[in-house]
């Protein structure tokens, strides 16, 4: 009898220790997923600080310039969430272009303010990609614990649903990759 | 990553298990000393074979290690930091906002609260990172890093500490860093006291020819080795559980960054470095990412007497380790210097 029970106790332990991990794992991907947003963001508000402050210095990239300003228009209007990774991915593309010849200006250099705005924008391109990866790293943990036995018997009751990955559509994976080390001039 | 995030529970754990049992052995040891000294001050005797008095200054030791336990988890951060003289860094120069970025960034790809940063005023590179958990986390890194590392180097070294702060390390070598110092000069307060009093009192009255006065003698023999070794002893403990986390720190850090020529370029850079951390001593010396007190240049020897006295494995094996990891195609995304893996971006 006394058994029973705590076979039955160990059990109830257990299954309410599965559940709460599941939980735990959710909640990082909700929150990892909102991590991505807040870089995306902050990524728009200092596009149009950049594009005024090296404006002035690169008359002959008017179009590099038009594409960042244009594909961020696009990325802050997007109707729906596809459209808007579509638009995200473009910007990311344009603004890597624009790093990379901003190197053509050595005189930007020497402009502490441009410099700023650089180190920001470099560290910012590289948070969205590491909260993407920490995305994508969540997702797999969840993924695996719904399909896996035995916390796949408590994650179907309990109407878990695996994440979706972050992907990156073909056509923006053969893009070039860009140097964005511009901003960590080696002294 | 299933497995690593799991492994990564476990490491909290046994972090919390080792911390534990840290505290436990320390007590042990304080209320040892406390009552060697009970003995050589005479508050407790050996009378025909019964142990009799009051054990003030044991009662006393525990009371001191106790607190010492609460303030070491409570203020071990500010101590560690104050002892190393190292002061909040600033975003004075670009160079300075990179390295706070960093920071940030590798917080992301850990998923961690960012943690403050620090500044040790000397050019030899060196970072560490401490804290009791990842909310009251800080990351000090030297002058010497600022300058000399570039944006990949230092992902990879901020890696290596973001890891270190993700599996609880921080607070397990924090707890070692002051409760070590504490045995250090209890153990020297008796070691002093034993030598006076034990044998000074042998020659003393008539009790000490009796036969409790021999045992007295004896014990206070047994106290004056235990004060001798306990330093030692609890210095070992330190670096058993200090050098097998840098391994696992450094593959977490290629873990964080995707990238294992980041942390192979650092331990590079860093083994060309000729001076040592003026400011570190030996008491901190297990929380750094590489030995601050020997030049790093020299620190290659191998062999048991030197794995079992050093806080650090060899910086050769640990950057051989990274080779093989760079090696392996994981390196393949670093066609830029800076950005992670941007086929995921």
């Amino acid at each position: 009898m006394i058994v029973v029970l705590i076979v039955l106790a160990g059990i109830a332990i257990y299954l309410v220790s599965v559940y709460n991990s599941l939980v735990r794992v959710r909640n990082e991907v909700d929150n990892s997923w909102r991590q991505i947003d807040v870089q995306l963001k902050r990524r728009h508000d200092l596009i149009p600080n950049l594009v005024e402050a090296v404006k002035g210095y690169m008359q002959f990239e008017r179009d590099t310039l038009t594409q960042v300003v244009e594909a961020r228009g696009r990325a802050i209007a997007a109707p729906d969430q596809a459209s808007r990774v579509v638009a995200e991915n473009q910007l990311s593309a344009g603004l890597g272009r624009l790093l990379a010849v901003m190197e053509n200006y050595p005189q930007l250099k020497s402009d502490q303010n441009v410099m700023q705005l650089q180190e920001q924008l470099t560290t910012t391109e590289n948070q969205i990609a590491f909260s993407r990866q920490a995305y994508n790293d969540a997702v797999l943990a969840l993924n695996n614990r719904i399909q896996a036995f035995p916390s796949n018997i408590i994650a179907n009751n309990f109407g878990f649903k695996p994440a979706e990955y972050f992907k990156v559509a073909p056509e923006d994976q053969v893009l070039p990759k860009v140097d964005l080390s511009l901003g960590a001039p080696r002294a | 990553m299933a497995e690593r995030h799991d492994s990564f529970w476990e490491l909290e754990h046994r972090n919390r298990r080792e911390t534990a049992l840290l505290v436990i052995v320390f007590m042990a040891l304080f209320s040892a000393l406390g009552c060697g000294l009970d003995f050589v001050f005479g508050n407790l005797r050996v009378i025909e074979g019964k142990v009799t008095g009051v054990p003030i200054l044991t009662v006393a030791a525990l009371l001191i290690g106790s607190i010492q336990s609460i303030a070491s988890y409570y203020g071990g951060a500010a101590l560690v930091l104050a002892s190393v003289h190292a002061r909040p860094l600033l975003a004075e120069s670009t160079k300075e906002q990179t390295v706070l970025d960093v920071v940030s960034e590798m917080a992301l790809a850990a998923r961690m609260p960012v943690p403050r940063a620090y500044v040790i005023d000397d050019t030899a590179p060196n970072a560490f990172a401490t804290g009791r958990d990842p909310a009251h986390s800080v990351i000090c890194v030297t002058r010497g890093l600022v300058d000399e590392m570039d944006r990949e180097e230092l992902q990879g070294v901020l890696g290596h500490e973001m890891a270190h702060i993700r599996d609880y390390d921080i607070r397990t070598m924090m707890m070692i860093a002051v409760l070590v110092g504490g045995i250090a000069m209890l153990a020297d307060f008796v070691y002093r006291w034993s030598w006076f009093g034990g044998f000074g009192a042998r020659d003393g009255g008539d009790r000490d020819r009796s036969e409790g006065g021999n045992a007295g003698a004896l014990i206070a023999i047994a106290v004056f080795i235990l004060a001798a070794l306990a330093p030692l002893f609890s210095q070992l403990l330190a670096m058993a559980i200090s050098r097998q986390r840098e391994y696992l720190a450094d593959a977490a850090s290629v873990e964080f960054t995707r990238n294992p020529r980041a942390l192979l370029r650092a331990l590079e850079e860093i083994a060309k470095t000729e001076s040592p951390l003026k400011s570190a001593s030996r008491g901190v010396a297990h929380l750094f990412i590489v030995n601050p007190l020997e030049a790093a240049a020299g620190d290659d020897s191998e062999g048991f007497f030197a794995n079992l006295f050093s806080t650090h494995p060899p910086l050769s094996k640990r950057i051989a380790r990274l080779r093989a990891l760079a090696g392996q195609g994981l390196s393949s995304a670093p066609a830029s210097a800076a950005a992670p893996d941007s086929s995921i971006a």
